[in-house]
């Protein structure tokens, strides 16, 4: 009876997540096929909250984008957005997707449909030149969330003051205007009722990522939070406010109690707790994972996880009883939060090594993107000087196979963790 | 306190001034600012591209735009990746250097990279470093109240710094510093529009890019003085390319490349340090003046790369550029690893292609020492279009 339980729910998780996905995209290409457009949005404060009420289809290009690396083709996607002008130093997720539009919407994965709408925030500023692509080759209305982050570090304003109200103001009021743009493109009125229903499962989803990575704690950790967490991290942005996601964080919350109850872990003997700072290298995807699981080393928590969930991660709950108010609030604490997982990585960092006891941080920090990646050396020296634990820095791309150079991060891996042996021996010694 | 941080431009012909703004302008030691200490004064350091000023100078403090400088990264290598723009590590590296000293750092979300300067310079430095957060919807109706709740905000984290109140009376005579000079730099760039032979596109960099580095004041002096000479100066006009320069908003191309461009072309327009000039108007001077000057900031003013703003799509207003300095043709640059910079550049050249607008397209790096096969290409260009 038990290994029937255990067969059902260890994995349930990443195969559950996989065929979410594969719906997902299906999803998209019937929606091209009948010629409908979609809302563009991104992962740092998507606002599917709000666009579900409107029945847009959700289009997630860093997702999209992110995949023709993951399959093996963002080579030639590169090269076409090259040749039409972009430049080699910037972001790869845009210049994969300008290919994917001058292609019609092909995919390797299917058919994806043009924007009807595109919605951002400024958590990332590439985002906004990212969509003024699409509004000058489509026309298509842009809307701008402007997301007032930490003006300090450790100086977040709370809720309560007034500091705090003056920002949540400003977000609500830009929410207020983009209601009727939603109207005007959809063509469908708003409705409250829907949005508190939406708000609803965002909340189940929220609450389920918080507990997911508060259970990683556990030893063995219960997920690699590189490779399963970003199967997770998919779902959290590409059904976010839908039933299905709450469903699928509902599933995983027990999954991962199941699995911290009776002590099971990942599919390796964890010898190594580290802590991921930075974006996954996708052109080698797994080949980058294995340079550490291969010695023992499982990533427990990853600022990924936080800041490209939007700060889902932290778990907010709206209120559906004022639901743009607290749309308003959520939105604004949750995007501020990917930013300081971003801005402030240090402090998250540290404040992992003892909740996570890490034995080792990798830092990768990537070509394409900037705003992950412009302060992680300073941080990570920050980390060093503030704790005594170890730390790997190797820099690639997410997307860009040219600026990946694979041996040589194996050696650097390998480097690492005979150091982290060693140490460990050492401390075994002088014990 | 000595209004005059810089003074050795006085008693000087114009190719005297030239001469010795282009001194301070390559002296990364800025003397202006070690003087301006030495008698007691505060200074806060603001990135690029633009920062309200008015608020620390009506608060006795001297503001100082950082927009690097011609020195090496050693210090500051170590504290960033690989793959950014120089002007975030030169910057960073004027203080960790001791070159400048600061007592408040102030950056803003222009740009992926520099919105991270907060967090670096906070772990350095125990003084405030800190994002002004101007807003990245210029459209919506609240932009404005925000803004000058953020201005509010600022002007209490300057008063902790020096310690003294910023009364309305201060702020506008602080506006009408700056005020005046964006009226004198409005008057420089008409000539440049004009009679571009009176004034190279070198020569009034020159005049404009010493007032990030010395109080307003002074400038103003500088520029009234140096303005009548240029319009009395018996130059007569040449056969060159009228062009527009676009790329300059942020990281500053060497000097030596702009006064390159301004021997083969008039520089009739560009966006060279911009954050001086984005403020289009005067700000009124009655009234709630964070408020005017927020409201100034969104409704009457310049474009860049760096702001959305869906009444300014940034190649209309290269065009609108062009069109109103009569120039013939566009230099499009960008500073290396400069996104905003990078992927406009595409959507600039779409647009010139599309209005048949020829145009040269260059990247360049501050501390570039050598571009002779872009000043050949550049010629090459020029030459085409005279011939053509």
């Amino acid at each position: 009876m038990t290994e029937t339980i255990q067969d059902e729910l260890v994995g349930r998780g990443n195969k559950e997540g996989a065929d979410l996905f594969r719906e997902w995209f299906d999803g998209l290409a019937e929606h091209a096929k009948r010629g409908e457009g979609a809302a563009y949005v991104f992962v740092m404060g998507s606002m599917a909250e709000l666009l579900h009420v409107f029945d847009f289809p959700l289009v997630l290009p860093e997702i999209t984008s992110l995949q023709t690396a993951v399959r093996r083709v963002a080579d030639k996607y590169l090269a076409e957005a090259e040749d039409y002008g972009y430049s080699p130093d910037i972001c790869g997720y845009v210049k994969a997707d300008m290919a994917v539009q001058l292609r019609g919407g092909d995919h390797p994965m299917g058919r994806i449909p043009k924007p009807a709408i595109a919605v951002m925030t400024n958590a990332c500023n590439t985002y906004i030149k990212w969509a003024e692509i699409w509004e000058r080759m489509y026309g298509t209305p842009l809307f701008v969330i402007d997301v007032p982050a930490t003006r300090q570090a450790g100086g977040q304003f709370q809720p309560g003051s007034a500091d705090f109200e003056r920002d949540r103001k400003y977000v609500e009021a830009q929410i207020r205007e983009l209601i009727p743009l939603c109207e005007e493109v959809s063509g469908k009125k708003f409705d409250i009722d829907r949005l508190r229903e939406t708000l609803k499962y965002a909340n189940d989803m929220n609450t389920g990522w918080k507990r997911v990575l508060e259970l990683n704690k556990s030893k063995p950790s219960l997920f690699n939070a590189v490779t399963d967490g970003t199967v997770y991290l998919g779902v959290s942005n590409n059904l976010r406010g839908t039933e299905k996601g709450s469903t699928f964080f509902k599933n995983l919350v027990e999954e991962m109690e199941y699995k911290s109850a009776h002590g099971i872990g990942t599919q390796i003997v964890e010898k190594y707790r580290l802590g991921f700072v930075g974006v996954p290298c996708y052109p080698i995807f797994r080949r980058f994972s294995e340079m550490f699981t291969e010695w023992g080393g499982n990533f427990v928590h990853s600022t990924y996880l936080n800041f490209a969930s939007g700060g889902g991660s932290m778990g907010y709950e709206y209120d559906v009883n004022r639901p743009i108010e607290s749309l308003a609030e959520g939105f604004l604490i949750s995007v501020r939060e990917a930013m300081d997982n971003m801005f402030h990585q240090d402090r998250v960092v540290i404040s992992w090594v003892k909740d996570y006891d890490l034995d080792g941080v990798v830092y990768h920090p990537i070509k394409s993107c900037r705003t992950v990646s412009t302060g992680l050396a300073d941080g990570r020296r920050a980390m060093m000087a503030a704790t005594d634990v170890p730390s790997l820095f190797i820099e690639s791309d997410m997307m860009d196979k040219r600026v990946v150079s694979e041996a040589q991060m194996k050696n650097r891996a390998d480097a690492f963790f005979e150091g982290l042996a060693s140490r460990r021996e050492m401390a075994k010694i002088s014990s | 306190m000595t209004n005059h941080l810089f003074g050795t431009w006085q008693n000087q012909s114009l190719e005297g001034i030239f001469a010795e703004c282009r001194e301070l302008a390559e002296n990364a030691d800025f003397p202006t600012v070690k003087r301006w200490r030495e008698n007691g004064g505060k200074v806060l350091g603001h990135f690029q591209v633009y920062f309200p000023e008015e608020i620390a100078h009506a608060a006795g403090m001297l503001p100082l735009k950082m927009r690097g400088a011609p020195v090496e990264p050693t210090h500051s290598d170590s504290r960033f990746g690989s793959y950014l723009c120089s002007i975030l590590k030169t910057s960073l590296e004027l203080v960790l250097s001791n070159r400048v000293e600061l007592d408040m750092f102030v950056t803003h979300p222009i740009c992926d990279a520099a919105r991270n300067l907060a967090a670096v310079w906070g772990r350095n430095y125990s003084y405030p470093c800190q994002i002004l957060y101007l807003p990245q919807n210029a459209n919506s109706k609240a932009s404005a109240e925000y803004l000058r709740g953020e201005y509010e905000r600022v002007k209490g984290d300057v008063e902790a710094v020096t310690g003294s109140k910023v009364t309305d009376e201060a702020l506008r005579n602080s506006l009408i510093v700056y005020n005046e000079n964006r009226r004198l730099l409005r008057q420089l760039y008409e000539i440049k529009r004009k009679q571009p032979w009176l004034v190279t596109g070198f020569e009034a960099y020159l005049l404009m890019t010493v007032g990030g580095m010395i109080l307003r004041e002074e400038h103003n002096e500088l520029l009234k003085t140096a303005i009548p000479l240029i319009e009395a100066r018996p130059a007569k006009r040449q056969d060159k390319i009228r062009v527009v320069f676009e790329g300059g908003f942020c990281e500053q191309p060497p000097l030596d490349l702009i006064r390159a461009i301004s021997q083969s072309c008039y520089i009739v327009d560009d966006d060279l340090l911009i954050g001086l000039r984005w403020i289009l108007e005067d700000i009124p001077l009655e009234g709630d003046l964070l408020m005017n000057m927020a409201d100034a900031y969104l409704e009457k003013s310049s474009y860049s790369p760096v702001q959305h703003d869906a009444r300014k799509p940034k190649e209309k207003m290269l065009l609108q550029r062009i069109a109103d300095s009569g120039a013939e043709a566009a230099i499009i640059t960008a500073a290396k690893m400069c996104e905003p910079g990078l992927e406009d550049q595409v959507t600039y050249t779409k647009a010139l292609d599309e209005k048949g607008i020829p145009y040269f397209v260059g990247e360049f790096e501050e501390n570039m020492t050598s571009f002779d096969s872009m000043e050949i290409q550049l010629e090459t260009f020029t030459e085409n279009l005279i011939f053509s």
